[in-house]
């Protein structure tokens, strides 16, 4: 044949179709896909090897099937999760995999199917105390919205993205976009996101965040006030006044109960803001980017001129960021203006403890998703009863072998951390929805009485004989064995 | 590096599982034990050269039906079930290729032994044998990724139903259409499989926004449909726009139950079903009436 292909286009010679797949699509089979120029097998299903310890390497199925008793020992444990298991197309079974499994001689029975998502979103975690933006605003995808800005928590601003509107309820264009980058952050990739009135930001899975083009390395080690309480021990007798900068709650040392605990003396300093009890301000500056979560990029913008009836000329100050990212240090001249010097020795260590005492920054993403009607039916026939079954802990809800916490009330309503599954887990469908793992395990009888698809249960040793089909992955140290379920609500 | 033919039993002990490059079959026979064995065999051998008979020809496979006709026996029967659509409608030989081969393996098996039931199941496109006094029940799901079914269908051998067929644009096959599924009962498997196809890409709303299509070439360069535009995706449509597309489909799908290409059809769109079937014949249509939700079937058959 003398036509003419574009160079991304490759010729699979695995059976005698011999398809042309373009980059990034499959051939007729659906088995075989053009992988960045090169021909794959798409169809993998993940094995969850369980590791005894940090380190145990990975096996290659091959060099254990001479010595495959059908069982499984106590070293050789494996776990079939739903990535790559497929969904019920063609369909000849009710769920892709049905398996059965013997542990610690009870016969267990774990349901894979990887389900199609339309009700799902990611939580974004993201550390940090700058201000990314006013609460319910926007937040946009290439310029699409794709979720809000929710309620802050310590230390970390929150980013709700994705659900069932913005994947459905809006343009093609906003579920386009929205299925994307939901892809894309659950899957461990870079995102970037624009709040509306607020900062542009980039994040990833288990990433520090950055912020307007700054990486964010730490979380604060406290509020303002929190920090003079933990600090002012080290502080007392080195410097005479301190000013913890934070844009919920700013400190000052001579004030604060815990200044005045060890006879700190009054300076004189009068500070910018709404003050909330001795020591504590509320509202310095505008939330920003700055010193400690505002908008301060000058840290004596907040200070009024200090008292001359109080303060006393070579007064010594340190101002300090709650993440100790942010400090300069001042010394009053003789008409009790703040003059800035260098840090003297004995107070960069204290700036330093703060640095030390916050943690890494990091953005961390939750999928959240409900598991609806259809897919309980590939089950089950009795639907409810699956739900009722995983509510009273008697099933265990794993995503691709990582614990999914299932929100309490009604339905199957799950979180898990894509962080603890195995990489590139997730899928997607153009209706639009997310394709994700999602397994049930549970013991063989209580499978029967809930009206499993019995006729469809196969043995482990079975499902693992199919090995052209597989990746083995050791299962994450953190992660509790998906087959030996913990007593507790949702089996997490 | 071609890969083998696989013929295994799969783990239930009774059905057989035949895949080489993209037909996947589920083989099932009831009878006689030293029969089912035999059929089974039987089977075998007759699968594994049919996917070399099928690209031998396969030019001819995807070209629009003309005056070059097939040779090999699958071939002639895909042929033959798509020529009575060509006069007003693209559609190559292709669009039967799955209802040809299911056929082509359940020949082979009643050939070589007396079963009293069996079917051979080719991802959803089903040639099925029934001896006197057995009948089959098909679950139907109208969504192939999520399996809820939306209803059964009872085949007794008494029935000229002898294939099932179902096509949809979230299929694995192109589609011209937005039916999310339209399953056709048939006197073969092959008709059905056409006859699926053509009612599937009669269920359309021409131009309507919510509606993605690409041309078929930019996804499979070496589609039969050529740059035909095919449906990658459906947005939520309006209740009224649902109904709309259902009409064209079922007034389409009636005309072939009138001209007795088809005895039943089964569309579905974003969860409303409509069905259509030979209604001047005596006797029960083995559908169940629109839009009601029959029993769970015995899973004696399923397919997407």
């Amino acid at each position: 044949m003398a036509e003419v292909f574009p160079s991304d286009t490759i010729r699979c010679d695995a059976c005698p179709v011999l398809c042309y797949i373009k980059r990034g699509h499959t051939g007729a089979c659906d088995r075989y896909a053009n992988l960045e120029g090169q021909l794959v097998r798409v169809d993998p299903h993940v094995l969850l090897d369980r590791a005894k310890s940090q380190g145990t390497p990975l096996v290659p199925f091959l060099e254990r099937e001479g010595a495959w008793d059908g069982q499984l020992g106590k070293d050789r444990e494996t776990f079939v999760t739903a990535i790559g298991a497929g969904t019920t197309y063609p369909d000849y079974k009710p769920a892709p995999f049905i398996v059965s499994s013997e542990v610690d001689g009870v016969d267990l029975v774990t349901v894979v199917t990887e389900g199609i998502f339309s009700y799902c979103g990611v939580k974004l975690k993201i550390d940090t105390d700058r201000h990314l933006g006013p609460e319910r605003n926007l937040v946009r995808a290439q310029g699409e919205p794709v979720g809000h800005v929710s309620t802050a928590e310590y230390g970390s601003q929150m980013l709700s993205l994705g659900g069932v509107h913005h994947l459905t309820g809006g343009t093609k264009s906003e579920g386009r976009v929205t299925c994307e980058t939901l892809l894309d952050l659950c899957n461990g990739k870079e995102v970037a996101l624009v709040i509306d009135n607020g900062a542009s930001i980039t994040v990833a899975a288990n990433q520090p965040p950055t912020v307007n083009g700054q990486r964010e390395e730490r979380m604060r080690v406290g509020c303002g006030s929190a920090a003079i309480g933990m600090f002012a021990k080290q502080w007392s007798g080195k410097v005479d006044d301190v000013v913890v900068v934070d844009d919920h709650i700013t400190g000052v040392l001579s004030e604060h109960q815990a200044g005045k605990m060890l006879g700190v003396r009054e300076t004189g300093i009068a500070i910018r803001g709404r003050r909330s009890t001795p020591g504590r301000y509320f509202q310095v500056a505008q939330p920003g980017t700055g010193w400690g979560g505002t908008s301060i990029t000058d840290p004596l913008s907040i200070l009024k001129p200090f008292k001359p009836n109080i303060a006393w000329p070579h007064l010594r100050l340190l101002m300090v960021s709650t993440t100790g990212e942010h400090y300069a240090y001042y010394e009053l001249d003789d008409s009790l203006r703040p003059v800035e010097k260098g840090l003297p020795a004995a107070l960069q260590e204290s700036v330093a403890r703060i640095r030390e005492n916050c943690e890494p920054a990091l953005t961390t993403v939750l999928f959240m998703a409900g598991a609806g009607g259809s897919l309980r039916a590939g089950v089950t026939e009795n639907p409810v009863k699956l739900t009722h079954s995983v509510k009273q802990s008697l099933t265990r809800v794993t995503c691709g072998g990582a614990p999914a916490y299932v929100w309490p009330g009604g339905g199957i309503t799950l979180m898990v951390d894509v962080a603890r599954m195995p990489e590139n887990a997730f899928g997607y469908v153009p209706t639009p929805a997310l394709v994700a793992p999602i397994e049930f395990t549970l013991k063989k009888s209580d499978y029967a009485s809930l009206g499993g698809h019995m006729n469809f249960v196969r043995p482990l040793e079975e499902v693992l004989r199919e090995k052209d089909r597989q990746r083995q992955f050791t299962s994450l140290p953190d992660n509790p064995w998906p087959l030996k379920p913990t007593p507790g609500r949702g089996g997490a | 590096m071609r890969e083998p033919a696989l013929i295994q039993m799969l783990a239930d002990g009774r059905r057989l599982h035949l895949h080489d490059g993209p037909i996947d079959l589920i083989v099932h026979a009831d009878g006689d034990t030293a029969f089912v064995d035999r059929a089974y065999r039987a089977a075998a051998v007759r699968f594994v050269t049919i996917l070399h008979e099928l690209c031998g020809e396969l030019p001819v496979l995807r070209a629009r039906v003309g005056h070059e006709k097939p040779h090999g026996a699958v071939a002639r029967s895909m042929f033959a079930a798509v020529t009575p659509y060509c006069p007003d409608r693209f559609i190559t030989p292709m669009a039967a290729v799955a209802g040809a081969v299911a056929e082509a393996v359940l020949a082979a098996m009643t050939q070589a032994a007396e079963l009293e039931r069996a079917y051979v199941n080719n991802g959803g496109d089903i040639a099925i044998h029934l001896a006197p006094g057995r009948s089959y029940t098909v679950g139907m799901v109208e969504r192939p990724e999520a399996v809820s079914l939306f209803g059964s269908v009872e085949i007794p051998a008494e029935s000229a139903v002898r294939g099932i067929a179902t096509s949809g644009w979230r299929g694995r096959s192109f589609s011209l259409g937005i039916a999310d599924a339209v399953t056709i009962l048939a006197k073969t498997a092959a008709e059905a499989d056409a006859a699926a196809t053509m009612v599937a890409n009669e269920v359309d709303l021409a131009g309507h926004p919510a509606i993605r299509r690409v041309p078929a070439c930019e996804i499979a360069p070496d589609s039969d449909l050529g740059d035909l535009p095919v449906t990658r995706a459906v947005g939520l449509l309006s209740p009224h726009d649902i109904a709309r597309a259902l009409d064209d489909g079922s007034r389409y799908a009636e005309s072939l139950c009138a001209g007795r290409r088809i005895h039943s059809a089964a569309l579905c769109l974003q969860g409303d079903v409509r069905t259509v079937t030979i209604t001047d014949r005596p006797g029960r249509s083995p559908l169940p009436p629109s839009n009601t939700l029959p029993q769970f079937p015995s899973r004696s058959l399923w397919h997407a």
